[in-house]
């Protein structure tokens, strides 16, 4: 298996392939029961947040060692508006869209790691990562 | 991937096989919704066993079919929520929005449940 | 980075490599000798049979020379492994393993020293070459001796999480799972896992945690325990919560935490006889029993 896989986001059939190859990966690098689901979920979510908030991006999921421990790191990038306000996006039940406002938040709390960057007009890129 | 939906007596049994778009879960809510009052079914099962993710749009599908179903007076039950499906909507946070909905452990749990609430 | 002097060019170092291989070779019996005696003067050697110190020191000693010949060092990473496999470093100390590499590369070094003493550009060459070798090896088998007690580690811990936690079938579709010891984070999630597991094997449709033996339950704690409830509940299982003695009851009002979530009935017993009424079963003496009848 490769230890970088792109899936490009812009139909909801896309979130499915993401969190189906999310999950393989994970499965190679060596997670199993709960930690599998966790990963397709968050997964899920982030690839949610790109159709609802930016239409199209893509999601980047890849290996990653740190010494002896391995572990998986999901990147979703899009070219969308941007968040103007990170903390309130950040917030449980903020949303501007038609979701339950869970997708950033929640995404945090199944990851072990979570960084957002996001620029007004020019894009978000989410990186989450989560260890064995 | 369409969700059949079967009739069972004063049921709607919808047993997902795969893992579902968003537009075959709204799809599967109109159907359901829609039958519902067709066929004046007083309970449905959605049987969400082969599903290894729920993701916050599942839930809050799931949670709205059942409220949709409810006013058509039809009670909705999910069952077959896996271990680790159940924990990691747990961590995501999404348990509060499932809080009026009725669950069961399998599709017999379900029946006897719906059996206990219409024919009781 | 080993920079040599510039008199010695590849060549020069190849030939001297092949040198020292020889001098070791021939000394291997002797050297080896020294090598067990000053173990056994610093006590290193403790606890193993004279078999086992003539084969593993030999092995040892030809593993180094092996890897000074040809620059590979995966019969230092395989023989590391075999040692590791056989729970040979499991019985051994640190003191032990770090010692006696650290003496044989004292013995190796003094060797040399002998031998080139009167050339110091030749000795100098010759410890270039030698200590980066005698370096790796050491990192080699102490990295092995480390990974194999991080794999002992982590085998007790699991153990210990598994027997920690029992989830017991009471009767058909009620489980009782008492909880002894702190939660944390991690435990909470193990056990919350194992619990779900259980709900699903055994076809629970309710479930009593009990928590007497739980010292402190704070708002993480609690917030653990409604997460567990609500997952079980996914599930369609009940959770009945028994055993908050009355300062966990107070502290946790106090600090205000939402327990109307939580399903809590003051003991085990009464615990047992709530969710007897839930499945339906009613608990009488053979004498009721025979009145019925």
């Amino acid at each position: 298996m490769a230890d970088e896989m792109r899936v490009p986001i812009s139909t909801d059939a896309d979130i499915i392939t993401a969190r189906q190859k999310g999950r393989a990966l994970a499965e190679w690098v060596g997670f199993s029961g709960s930690d599998l689901t966790i990963i397709a979920s968050a997964i899920s979510e982030l690839a949610r947040n790109i159709i609802e908030y930016a239409g199209h991006g893509e999601i980047i999921i890849r290996l990653a060692e740190r010494g002896a421990r391995r572990g998986i790191v999901i990147v979703a990038r899009d070219d969308g508006p941007g968040i103007p306000d990170v903390a309130l996006a950040m917030q449980d039940g903020y949303s501007t869209g038609k979701g339950l406002g869970l997708g950033l938040p929640g995404a945090r709390r199944l990851m072990d790691e979570f960084e957002i960057v996001s620029e007004v007009g020019k894009g978000t890129t989410v990186t989450v990562g989560k260890w064995r | 991937m369409r969700v059949p939906i079967l009739k069972q007596g004063d049921y709607l049994i919808a047993p997902i096989q795969s893992a579902l778009s968003d537009a075959d879960f709204l799809r599967m809510q109109n159907e359901l919704v829609d039958q519902v009052g067709k066929l004046r079914s007083r309970g449905v099962i959605v049987d969400v066993t082969a599903l290894d993710v729920m993701d916050s749009f599942a839930t809050r599908t799931l949670r709205s079919t059942a409220l949709m179903t409810r006013l058509r007076g039809a009670e909705t039950v999910i069952v077959g929520v896996q271990p680790e499906v159940a924990f990691s909507m747990v961590q995501l946070g999404l348990t509060l929005r499932m809080e009026d909905v009725e669950t069961a452990l399998d599709l017999d749990e379900g029946l006897a449940f719906l059996d206990r609430q219409t024919k009781g | 980075m080993v920079t040599q002097p510039e008199e010695w060019g590849a060549r020069s170092v190849a030939a001297l490599r092949r040198e020292l291989v020889e001098h070791f070779t021939e000394k291997r019996e002797e050297l080896r000798q020294q090598w067990v005696e000053q173990m056994t003067a610093k006590g290193l050697l403790a606890g193993l049979t004279q078999t086992e110190i003539e084969t593993e020191s030999a092995t040892i000693y030809d593993t180094c020379i092996g890897c000074l010949e040809t620059g590979q060092y995966d019969r230092a990473q395989t023989y590391a492994t075999t040692l590791a496999e056989r729970g040979v470093l499991r019985g051994m100390t640190s003191e032990q393993i770090i010692g006696g590499m650290l003496t044989l590369r004292d013995v190796y070094g003094r060797s040399l020293f002998e031998r080139y003493q009167k050339d110091m550009k030749r000795l100098s060459a010759a410890l270039d070459i030698y200590e980066p070798v005698a370096n790796k090896i050491l990192s080699i088998i102490a990295l092995a001796f480390i990974d194999e007690r991080e794999k002992v580690v982590r085998q007790q811990q699991e153990a210990i999480r598994e027997i920690s936690t029992p989830v017991l079938q009471v009767r058909n579709r009620l489980l009782i799972m008492p909880i002894i010891g702190l939660i944390d984070a991690q435990r909470a999630r193990q056990l919350t896992e194992q619990l779900l597991r259980s709900i699903r094997a055994n076809r629970a449709k309710v479930v009593v945690i009990d928590i007497t033996g739980v010292p402190t339950v704070d708002s993480k704690v609690a917030n653990n325990l409604i997460q567990t409830v609500e997952a079980s509940r996914l599930m369609g299982a009940v959770v009945i919560v028994t055993g908050l003695s009355a300062e966990v009851s107070q502290t946790l009002v106090t600090i205000g935490v939402d327990l109307s979530k939580l399903n809590t009935v003051g003991d085990l017993q009464g615990g047992i006889e709530a969710a007897d009424r839930l499945l339906g079963y009613k608990v009488i003496t053979t004498e009721q029993a025979t009145e019925i009848r």
